[in-house]
């Protein structure tokens, strides 16, 4: 039983179409396992699998509660969804599920996927396996402690700011934000919808290639979506000969823990060992990355929040009249981090400060956006801590949401630019993961593959609840 | 920088019911992200043409053809207020 | 202000126009339109706004806007986005409504002597059903929400303030509805709601070029009541200001029953939209193949039909404009010509000065008009015939004979004028006397005896000739 835990998805998909393993065995292991799980990871544990046959048959799956499945309890982490069973499955995971992976279950996240520790969910916080008195990161954070635990074989996330990447780097596991527009947003409930993309958590890049080739495609229900110009490629490659590595000063000194630099010092070590060159690449306008998303993230939010009215779905409260139905059922359904966040939307939409605020945020996009393009005509992939600091402790940043919002320093700037970047474990500081975040120009996911996995093979992180789960 | 009136007016907009305790929070929390996010407001971004969309493609249309649409008991079940065909809510313009 | 009650007030009005399009389906989703199905059943997640749903552009509403522009002289924009106009209300599901802003598919154009300032494409909202007794809101606790509507493509077309009377707003209104139902673009039945007219009435000083404080008249839907809306609204104006008032800015309902005007909204409660570039949507440029399309699809539009009129049929201007410019007359006429015989500006006379003509079968039309011309009946008699006709229907051959209306044979009739005279020396001796009017009496005489089928030009030039006048 214990070695059948231990296989990756890529090993387990293998060994079923082999006829080694049987799905139904996998099956009950995992599912027992999800039902057991006391990390709250979990909204929804499924009682049947429901994938079909197909190169992906028997993995099950974990799927973010930010995704719709039909006739499933979906709440978004938040309360004012409570009850609610979509009449509609998104396409991501009609794909997956006719790659054969059955959805396994519902993960636990910050609420509308707003937050960086999954203290803001409206049914509890999620603890990391790694160190229960610490957060998993976010809003990702049950996918990511599902798979770091053990309890989910892999699971797919979402990240608008970080939500794959940090909780990722604080859990010890793999996860890869895409290029914006390479999986379809359709049925994923919107929080930011000019950076939400979906991606995959896993215990190693191989499995995420897996995983992210099933999850791949244009699709018509969702006109920012876009065919991936190539078929993705499971990596294999061990060398890093001439790959170029740009090294952003602004994104890899002040800020970043001593733990951590320690661990990405170590890590450019090993990508000069392994044949790949290094260079300072500038990204003068990535220290703005984190206002311009706190005005972009939070006025698309407020916009995408509001059909979360009483009328039609979720809860509804108030005393009688239209107005008290609206500011009521608002007011109980919502958390504080989303109501702050509508609020600093709401605000930075509003007339007369539209200009000041939202213009202002869109230029910076596009200053962001030319920094990677300069950067990337002189490099490949561009190398930075995912997280500048290790998982912290549950409550720790709950009062002081700038604090909070800071530790996406180094993930934001990507969607900014609608660029894909991966984070996968460098190694420990004090105990605890820290993650290496590669990124890439625009559907460059093949060689973000490649080169993590040359250098995931050169780390030889072998730590990990799973493993010993 | 953002005072109570303003807290209270933005919260109208989106219509949201703060309590006495979450305006005063509100608005110095928001007052201080603010000032966080007023960095922006440094840069020179004269002829910097904003980025609406990231995706550069264009004319994203979809055939005119009908497709089925939900039956009406799938669709009102989540409903809060459901009548027998329709969303009931408390009438505007009490 | 000071009170001058010599001072002359020039109304400005200006109109903003919602037309339905008879496209298949509704504007972001495939479901069908709707046409008085049961409530809530030509619906999906997408035009109920919700979680996880993203719109899709339908391409025949893009094709409809464009022929619309072009029909209108509109400046097609190479390239226009979509964005969302926020408000809350319960007929609009995402609590915000995807219209377009600063960038809109057409921009300043032309309909005879009223410029267009510019026309977009947007989603309708539903409809909301209100249970008190009198259907009005006020009276109701609850109403009920009817999505079917919802998301039903709209082209908003906005006028430049060029309307100076309400009566010319009425006729250029009709000129856009005819000009809307030769495209076939639109049901433009302002019943059913596919044509709704809002108008945007000021008043400003004689001479002045200083616009005045403007208010907005919603939703009037029919021409009458448009114009006697407008009416009743620069009259409360005028007097406002001859009071020495002053004109406030708000929103105003037209209760064409009681024929007074009350407000809906002041400028106090006016919405902030906070409109943003909707993230979900890319731009519509359309290609030389759109265009193409579109204009191959113009038909033969009013003012191009008028001058037809002119110039191939011989018709003056004004009767060829009235014709061409209220559709269903020109589509009449147009028919009614085809018959055998019928003199094109004798139809014509017909058509535009005889109410009762509308309600006439074309080919009965022309047939009655030929009988006419052919002296088969008299001009008077006519006039009956074509009310029968309009009530009843028929064949006005059949009905002359009936009604024995026929026209008398020239000696018949002239036996009968020989009898009057004879009957009515005294007017005979007037006119002899050189009292001209006299002739009157004679006339009337034939006329009753011929009970009215005799044709009084006629009748006149044959007394004359028997007295040898």
């Amino acid at each position: 039983m214990t070695e059948l835990a231990q296989l990756t998805a890529a090993q387990a998909a293998e060994k079923i179409r082999a006829r080694e393993v049987s799905a139904d065995e996998l099956w009950t292991l995992y599912r027992e396992r999800a039902a057991a799980d006391d990390l709250n990871a979990y909204m929804w544990v499924a009682d049947e699998p429901d994938g079909g046959d197909g190169p992906l048959a028997g993995v099950p799956l974990a799927v973010k509660d930010l995704f719709c499945v039909e006739g499933v309890p979906s709440y978004a982490g938040s309360r004012i969804l409570e009850g609610y069973r979509p009449p509609y499955t998104a396409t991501s995971v009609s794909k997956l599920r006719e790659a054969g992976a059955p959805v396994l279950g519902k993960t636990n996240m910050d609420e509308f996927a707003m937050g960086s520790s999954n203290e803001n969910s409206g049914f509890g916080p999620v603890e990391n396996p790694w160190d229960r008195e610490r957060v998993p990161g976010g809003s990702s954070g049950g996918s990511a402690a599902a798979v770091a635990a053990g309890s989910a074989p892999w699971a797919i996330g979402t990240d608008t700011g970080g939500s794959i990447r940090q909780p990722a780097a604080l859990c010890g596991i793999v996860g890869l934000k895409p290029t914006y527009g390479a999986v379809s947003r359709y049925g994923m409930i919107a929080f930011a919808s000019s950076l939400d993309q979906c991606g995959p958590l896993t215990r190693d890049v191989t499995d995420a290639a897996l995983l992210f080739r099933h999850m791949v495609g244009k699709d018509p229900c969702d006109s920012t979506s876009l065919e991936f110009p190539e078929d993705i490629t499971l990596p294999s490659t061990e060398s890093l000969d001439g790959v170029r590595f740009g090294v952003p000063p602004e994104l890899t000194g002040e800020g970043i823990e001593d733990g951590v630099k320690a661990v990405f010092d170590e890590t450019l070590k090993k990508i000069e060992g392994l044949g790949g060159k290094l260079e300072e690449v500038a990204l003068p306008h990535s220290p703005h990355a984190i206002a311009a998303y706190y005005v972009i993230a939070p006025a698309e939010a407020s916009a995408n929040l509001s059909r979360y009215d009483g009328v039609r779905f979720g809860i509804r409260e108030g005393n009688g009249d239209l107005l008290s139905m609206y500011e009521e059922t608002r007011a109980a359904g919502f958390g504080a981090e989303v109501k702050r966040r509508i609020m600093l939307g709401t605000y930075a939409l509003s007339s007369g400060y539209y200009e000041a605020y939202y213009g202002r945020a869109q230029r910076v996009r596009t200053k962001i956006a030319d920094d990677f393009r300069e950067a990337f005509a002189k490099v490949d992939l561009i190398v930075t801590p995912t997280s500048p600091t290790v998982a912290f402790k549950l409550g720790e940043r709950t009062n002081d949401p700038w604090a909070m919002y800071l530790a996406d320093a180094c993930t934001v700037p990507m969607p900014l630019a609608g660029i894909p970047a991966i984070s996968i474990p460098g190694g420990l500081a004090d105990g605890l993961p820290v993650g290496i975040q590669l990124a890439g120009p625009a559907f460059s996911e093949n060689r973000i593959f490649d080169a993590a996995y040359a250098l995931e093979q050169a780390i030889g992180f072998e730590e990990g609840p799973w493993r010993d789960a | 920088m953002i005072d109570r009136e303003q807290v209270l007016h933005v919260a109208r907009l989106a219509r949201l019911r703060l309590t006495d305790d979450e305006v005063e929070r509100m608005s110095s929390e928001l007052s201080t992200i603010l000032d966080h996010i007023e960095k922006i407001s440094e840069l020179d971004l004269e002829n910097v043409e904003p980025t609406s969309h990231v995706v550069e493609v264009e004319n994203v249309l979809r055939a005119d053809e009908p497709r089925e649409s939900w039956p009406r008991e799938q669709i009102l079940e989540p409903a809060p207020d459901a009548a027998d065909d329709g969303f009931r809510v408390p009438s505007p313009g009490q | 202000m000071t009170r001058d009650p010599d001072r002359v007030y020039e109304p400005v009005i200006g109109l903003e126009i919602h037309v339905q399009l008879s496209t298949r389906t509704k504007m972001f989703c495939g479901c069908a339109l709707s046409f008085g199905e049961e409530p809530n059943t030509r619906t999906c997640p997408i035009c109920l706004g919700h979680p996880g749903v993203l719109p899709v552009i339908n391409a025949e509403a893009v094709h409809y806007a464009l022929m619309i522009g072009m029909a209108l002289e509109c400046e097609i924009a190479d390239r226009s986005i979509f964005h969302r106009k926020q408000y809350f209300y319960p007929d609009n599901p995402k609590a915000y409504q995807i219209s377009q802003y600063d960038v809109p598919i057409c921009g300043a154009g032309q309909l005879d002597d009223v410029r267009i300032h510019r026309a977009h494409l947007e989603e309708d909202a539903a409809k909301l059903v209100h249970a008190g007794a009198s259907g009005r809101i006020h009276s109701a606790e609850h109403s009920t929400v009817d999505f079917n509507r919802a998301g039903t493509p709209l082209v908003e077309i906005v006028t430049e303030p060029d309307l100076h009377e309400p009566k010319a707003a009425g006729e250029w209104l009709r000129l856009l509805r005819a000009t809307l139902k030769r495209l076939g673009v639109s049901d433009v039945n302002m019943e059913e709601g596919s044509l709704r007219c809002d108008a945007n009435v000021s008043l400003r000083h004689a001479g002045s070029a200083t616009l005045g404080t403007k208010t907005e008249l919603k939703n009037m839907n029919s021409f009458r009541f448009l114009e006697r809306g407008i009416e009743a609204e620069l009259k409360r104006q005028e007097a406002i200001l001859r009071d020495g008032g002053e004109v406030e800015q708000e929103t105003l309902h037209f209760d064409p029953q009681s024929g007074t005007l009350s407000s809906l909204r002041s400028k106090e409660e006016a919405h902030d939209y906070r409109y943003f570039p909707e993230p979900d949507l890319v731009g519509v440029a359309p290609t030389q193949a759109m265009l193409d399309r579109a204009r191959e699809a113009l038909p033969e539009l009013p003012a191009a039909r008028a001058g037809r009129f002119e110039s191939e049929l011989g018709l003056p201007a004004d009767t060829a404009k009235l014709l061409a410019f209220r559709s269903e007359l020109g589509d009449l006429y147009e028919e009614a010509l085809s018959a055998d015989g019928v003199d094109p500006k004798t139809l014509a006379n017909w058509v535009t000065q005889e109410s009762a003509a509308a309600d006439v079968e074309p080919a009965a039309l022309a047939k009655l008009v030929v009988m006419v011309s052919e002296k088969a009946v008299s001009a008077a008699a006519a006039r009956q015939v074509l009310g029968v006709l309009a009530s009843e229907g028929g064949d006005p051959a059949a009905i002359v004979e009936q009604q024995g209306l026929g026209a008398q044979g020239a000696d018949e009739l002239r036996e009968i004028v020989d009898r009057a005279i004879a009957e009515n020396g005294d007017a005979v001796e007037k006119i002899k006397a050189g009292k001209s009017q006299a002739i009157g009496a004679i006339v009337g005489a034939v006329m009753r005896e011929t009970k009215g089928r005799a044709d009084g030009g006629e009748v006149q030039s044959l007394i004359r000739q028997k007295l040898e006048l």
